[in-house]
């Protein structure tokens, strides 16, 4: 490997339900790179605005407003659809404002319709991986193409490869996909150089999982994991829309579920009340409800009600702790330590029940929204070759699900178990039973359960090429191997030939290796290129900028206070980023404003003495910000325009 | 359980006697067959086809020090997980990445006392009724369920059990109950939970007893001696997953 690419920084993604962050290792500690408006989480929602089916979507905070305005031009919670198919989203589409495409088929990748366009999930996903990459890219002025992205402990292996593909989408090699609480575990380990067993418990806004490690020396061991992958605020929020629809309709007989505007309304008053629960014993609901002449819906919602409401969601996580302490042979009372991560922890019926269960106060010390996203910077580190901070540590995952086979009963034989530290392999040996037969064929899923119709199908491998012999003569060795990322990988060979046997996979779910690729193909903006030309645009605009701001200032008083050298020294200046600043060489561009920068600092200074006194250091374009008469300034966390 | 003296995990990367074998392939040093890594220059070396007990350097002993395992798990965790090759090249992150997983599986069989006996078994050439590969195969080929062969002195009372127990199925299938089923199942189950505890105890002097012949695996009479040992430990690690499975039977009764 080339060492340009060694020193290349990774970075730590959490690709949330609910919001996504981007996060990198500063020095000795992960930190989160904010977004365009200062803020560290991205919503992971994605906009078409109308009008113009070619644009780039809208991302994060800017589609807001077009998901309350124009509901089926945007889409939230798009991790729910990753790795499924058609047929086991028929629950989901009752309670999310999800729109498949209009030919949806069973046993095709799903689609869902934005506007005039349609996507899979993992492309959709890809949009808000690309915006993390641009914030990422935006602050550090160089590109960022490789990543550790963070999913639930819980994913199968279908999901996980779902979250791959939206990478490779996006332009972002992933290094690796890192479980959730275990990656909590190593933002919380890291600077306490903690040793016993832990317990993380990670309720987000889409998923719930619980792991339980074993901290010995920097060695982060997960023994047992369990969880939901449809469980989290979202299904609190349903449960809560579905009440208020239900007060509608029958308080003010007025029947608004049709009415997307109006539901979408609902949604976010019910979440700002679920929110304000966490702090008060009481909310208020009013709205308008839109599209129906200015009806207000006006309710109180109290604590105890509120936890009366979610008690059966709540009771679903604690299931799958007891499973979690059962696989681990451990009691509760073993656990020595409990971390608290996901945005509904911050219930307080939450952290009741969780004390209640480990009989021991939860730690909540790191922000419950970000641990997850520092984890994976810091398994990104570790990845990228280690630092001070994180020698030392190693992160030993499990599979959370049975991996099997099945048999020609329909029944499945499991061929590696739950909680097995991963890589784990396993070697079986099939054969023919017809004279000649050169295909055998191999169900392989995921599950716990004992007929093969209960459990997850993962793909159906088809070994080609076997050299036609009597029936049952061909010995064909098959390894499946379940790789550091949870995601299985199988090779085969025929033993008596020796020849290593062609597989051709049918993922059961998800896409395949030549839809991902015209994905990438298709994708807006690939990678360098488009980094490159979206970095010369913004030194552009901040060459004009910068111009502007000069032409304000030589009409400032400050001006005249400048002796003729300075003068001409600017002026010569000037001319430069004038002559380059159309150009095609960024650096050139760059190195011009920064020039320019420099040689009016003293101008700056003056014009910022004559109004606010003294303040070292401000380039001409602060100075004409603070004096409320400059453009808005291209600064790295600005909005890039794209062209 | 287990007697460290006995076990003595070899401080070497090296697992098995060195016998000359190509050279490293980063640094050219000579490396010895089936070494994780090259001793001169420390890269993972490609991986061969040896045992479980072979990748820990282990001789096939049954008695494990689990405190010392445990340790060299995590020694040979950080030399050979994938997270350490993330920078090498694709050579040697197939290697680790196959060592590693060998890693786990030889870890997670060695660590739990029966699945290390029964897969020393399967290197010693024994099919266990029960755990047999062929006995394997031939259910996934028929999809039928895998055959037990009932130790004889356990045929009436099993026989018995199974009688008792369809007759609980029948009385809740009715939805009755029958107290009097009810306490003879239970009294049944503690009868056979006492018997695996003999059992284990039996399993525990075989593993003492095969680590001994094996140390004296010269002389033609402990060859003997280990013969008798493993046909022993096969006999009752089928009883014990047939007492096993009846007690699993019996509690899904006495819950349902």
């Amino acid at each position: 490997m080339e060492i340009g690419q060694a020193k290349e920084r990774v970075a730590g993604i959490d690709l949330g339900t609910t919001n996504s962050l981007i996060a990198f290792m500063a020095g000795d500690e992960p930190v989160i790179i904010p977004g365009e408006d200062g803020s560290n989480l991205v919503p992971s929602l994605v906009a078409m605005p109308p009008g113009g089916a070619e644009n780039e979507p809208l991302v994060g905070n800017p589609a807001r407003k077009v998901l309350v305005a124009h509901p089926r031009r945007a889409i939230y919670s798009v991790k729910r659809l990753m790795g499924r198919g058609v047929n086991d989203i028929q629950e989901e589409l009752k309670l999310f404002p999800f729109h498949l495409a209009e030919n949806s088929q069973p046993g095709q990748a799903l689609r869902i319709a934005l506007g005039e366009r349609e996507f899979t999930p993992p492309e959709i996903s890809a949009f808000i991986l690309r915006q993390l990459k641009r914030n990422a890219e935006r602050y550090f002025r160089e590109p960022v193409t490789r990543a550790v992205i963070t999913v639930p402990a819980y994913f199968n292996d279908a999901q996980r490869q779902a979250t791959k593909d939206a990478g490779r989408i996006a332009g972002i090699e992933v290094l690796r996909l890192v479980n959730e609480p275990t990656a909590a575990a190593l933002a919380y380990g890291l600077d306490k150089k903690r040793e016993g067993i832990i317990a993380v418990y990670d309720f987000g806004g889409g998923t719930f999982d619980i792991s339980i490690l074993k901290l010995h020396e920097g060695i982060f061991e997960v023994i047992a994991t369990n969880g939901d992958t449809h469980l989290g605020g979202d299904d609190i929020d349903n449960l809560l829309i579905a009440t208020a629809l239900d007060d509608i309709a029958g308080d003010l007989k007025l029947d608004v579920r049709g009415n997307g505007e109006a539901v979408q309304t609902v949604r976010q008053a019910v979440i700002d009340a679920k929110i304000a629960l966490s702090f008060e014993d009481e909310a208020v609901i009013d709205i308008e409800l839109p599209g129906t002449g200015g009806v207000r819906y006006q309710r109180a919602l109290n604590r105890t009600a509120f936890e009366q409401v979610i008690a059966p969601v709540l009771e679903r996580t604690l299931v799958s702790c007891r499973q979690a302490l059962a696989d681990a042979k451990l009691t509760a009372a073993q656990i020595e330590e409990v971390v608290l991560v996901g945005g509904s922890t911050r219930i307080p019926r939450v952290r009741a029940l969780v004390k209640e269960l480990f009989q021991r106060e939860p730690h909540t010390d790191l922000n419950p929204d970000e641990v997850g996203a520092l984890g994976a910077a810091v398994q990104a580190n570790i990845l990228a070759g280690g630092s001070e901070a994180t020698r030392d540590m190693l992160l030993l995952d499990v599979t959370p699900l049975s991996l099997g086979i099945e048999t020609a009963g329909g029944v499945v034989a499991k061929i590696i178990q739950r909680n097995s530290t991963i890589p784990a392999s396993a070697t079986e040996h099939f054969t023919t039973w017809v004279d000649g037969q050169v295909n055998v064929a191999i169900h392989v899923l995921q599950g716990e359960r004992e007929l093969a119709e209960d459990c997850r199908s993962l793909a159906r491998f088809d070994l080609k090429g076997i050299p036609p012999m009597t029936a049952g003569m061909p010995r064909i060795e098959v390894r499946f191997l379940i790789d550091a990322n949870g995601i299985l990988n199988v090779s085969a060979r025929e033993q008596r030939s020796g020849k290593e046997a062609e597989i051709e996979v049918k993922p059961t779910y998800g896409l395949s290796d030549e839809q991902v690729e015209s994905m990438i193909l298709d994708s807006f903006d690939n990678a360098e290129e488009d980094f490159r030309k979206r970095q010369l645009i913004e030194a552009r605009n901040e060459a004009d900028t910068i111009i502007l701001a000069l032409a304000k200032g030589r009409k400032h008083a400050a001006w005249a206070q400048l002796s003729a050298g300075e003068q001409q020294q600017t002026a010569r200046l000037e001319a430069r980023v004038e002559k380059v600043k159309n150009g095609e060489d960024y650096k050139a561009i760059r190195d011009a404003i920064d020039e320019l920068n420099k040689g009016t600092t003293r101008l700056a200074e003056l014009m910022m003495n004559s109004v606010t006194g003294a303040l070292a250091g401000k380039t001409m374009d602060a100075a004409n910000q603070d004096l409320g008469a400059g453009p808005t300034a291209p600064h790295p966390f600005a909005k890039a325009e794209i062209s | 359980m287990t007697t460290p003296s006995q076990t003595g995990l070899p401080e070497l990367d090296s697992p098995v006697a060195p016998t000359p074998s190509p050279a490293c392939w980063s640094c050219g040093a000579a490396v010895v067959t089936s070494a994780h890594f090259c001793r001169a220059c420390g890269k993972v070396q490609p991986s061969g086809s040896i045992d479980h007990f072979t990748f820990f350097g282990l001789l096939r002993l049954l008695q494990i020090d689990l405190a010392q395992l445990e340790r060299e798990f995590y020694r040979l965790s950080r030399k050979l997980h994938p997270d350490m090759s993330a920078r090498g090249n694709t050579g040697e992150q197939q290697w680790s990445l196959d060592k590693s997983s060998q890693l786990n599986d030889a870890y997670r069989t060695l660590r739990d006392p029966i699945a290390r006996t029964e897969y020393l078994l399967e290197l010693e050439g024994v099919k266990l009724e029960e755990q047999s590969q062929a006995a394997t195969q031939l259910a996934r080929q028929t999809g039928n369920e895998k055959k037990q062969v009932v130790p004889p002195d356990l045929l009436e009372e099993a026989f018995e059990l199974n009688m008792q127990l369809e007759e609980m199925r029948a009385a809740r299938k009715m939805g009755e109950t029958d107290a009097g089923l009810e306490s003879d199942l239970q009294a049944a189950r503690k009868q056979c939970e006492s018997k695996l505890e003999t059992l284990q105890a039996e399993l525990t002097d075989l593993w003492k007893q095969w680590d001994i012949a094996l140390s004296a695996a010269d002389s033609a009479g402990h060859d003997a001696e280990r013969l008798r040992v493993r046909d022993r430990m096969v006999d009752l690690l089928n009883r014990r997953s047939y007492i096993r499975n009846l007690v699993r039977d019996v509690q899904q009764a006495l819950s349902q």
